[in-house]
């Protein structure tokens, strides 16, 4: 039996879509241009085919997401995930929260530290750098946002060039929109 | 603001030549489908059933409950772009719950919904869109609006706390 999955976990569920996807055998041009499908490639998620339903977004909405997740230099892309995670707890998208909690594991081969944060939110006991990164996302992805100042100060004293500074505004930001999407559209199921 | 201005560059004010021009200008291709991301939001060739005046309200009110005046600023002047037909004009005042209008009453639920609250959306939210008479790509170009006008303004108010370094 499916069971909805509500505490964070590591284990990347399956996420089910409230809405209908789009039947592949009726996607337009644009829509199979913006899919990039394929004779060879015609895997494609429920989520994507969801979004390709608003195609005008969707089409710069991929390369976006990868150039904020893996544009070379900046941010490593172990904290790039760590700000993803932020917005994941912030707005209690359980299926980004997993995704990018363990990317964030096996780029880190560490656990504990996704443990600490999923236990104690921004009370988590982990190194100063990684706390700073972590208390800024949460405050961006509050509505209004709380991040001030201070917590701008606090990531230059945690080390950060200005250079990962925007890595982690855009890969912050980003996950106000992608949980705004997978936690709305759909749900996380338990595999 | 012209058609081809960057909006975010416009409502953070970022001087060319500047340290903040610079380190931006390294992300230039993420900048720049930001921009587009924002004209295919707001303005798409097929709006579907949301039409352009109802974006540019609708992006309004999330622009007043994230508190952000120059995105104010800059949807109210899309809505008097795509024309102010009165009843997207109505759907931008944040007092306004849509009234008798089903339709405009589910609309403005979800925004605020997850403009405001994400982690609290349901099924039973898109269950209320569709009984409602919405259809389900329309729900689909509702939410990518207010996700993306949510990533949108997070960018500028982060860029603006930068601008702030020395």
């Amino acid at each position: 039996m499916s069971k909805i999955v509500h505490d964070f976990t590591t284990d990347i569920p399956f996420w089910k879509p409230y809405v209908t996807p789009l039947d592949l055998a009726e996607a337009s041009a644009d829509q199979l241009e913006a899919l990039k499908v394929t004779p060879s490639n015609n895997k494609v998620s429920d989520y994507v085919l969801v979004l390709a339903h608003d195609v005008e977004t969707l089409k710069h909405r991929s390369p976006l997401f990868n150039a904020v997740m893996y544009n070379r230099d900046g941010l490593s892309r172990a904290e790039r995930e760590l700000g993803a995670v932020g917005a994941s707890i912030v707005n209690r998208c359980i299926y980004c929260a997993a995704v990018h909690a363990s990317r964030h594991n096996q780029l880190t081969k560490d656990e504990d530290v996704i443990a600490a944060i999923f236990a104690d939110g921004v009370d988590a006991e982990i190194a100063p750098r990684l706390k700073a990164i972590l208390n800024f996302a949460v405050k961006l992805s509050k509505c209004p946002s709380e991040a001030d100042a201070d917590d701008m100060a606090a990531l230059v004293s945690a080390g950060l060039g200005k250079d990962e500074i925007l890595d982690l505004i855009l890969s912050t930001s980003l996950f106000g929109w992608a949980n705004r999407l997978m936690h709305t559209l759909g749900e996380p199921i338990a595999e | 603001m012209s058609a081809n201005e960057d909006v975010i560059n416009v409502i953070v004010g970022i001087e060319p030549g500047s340290a903040l021009a610079d380190v931006i200008a390294g992300r230039a291709d993420i900048m720049t489908l930001t921009q587009q991301t924002h004209d295919g939001a707001l303005m798409p060739e097929n709006p579907g059933g949301l039409s352009h005046a109802e974006r540019a309200a609708l992006a309004l009110r999330i622009a007043k409950i994230n508190d952000h005046k120059a995105f104010e600023e800059h949807f109210e002047a899309m809505l008097e772009k795509a024309g102010s037909p009165d009843g997207a004009v109505h759907m931008a005042d944040i007092w306004f719950d849509g009234g008798s209008d089903p339709r405009a009453n589910a609309l403005i639920r979800h925004v605020d919904l997850v403009a405001h609250a994400p982690k609290d959306a349901t099924r039973r939210d898109i269950e209320l869109l569709q009984e409602a008479g919405i259809a389900d790509a329309d729900i689909v170009r509702l939410s990518e609006l207010v996700a993306f006008v949510s990533y949108q303004i997070r960018v500028a108010v982060g860029l603006a706390l930068m601008k702030g370094l020395a």
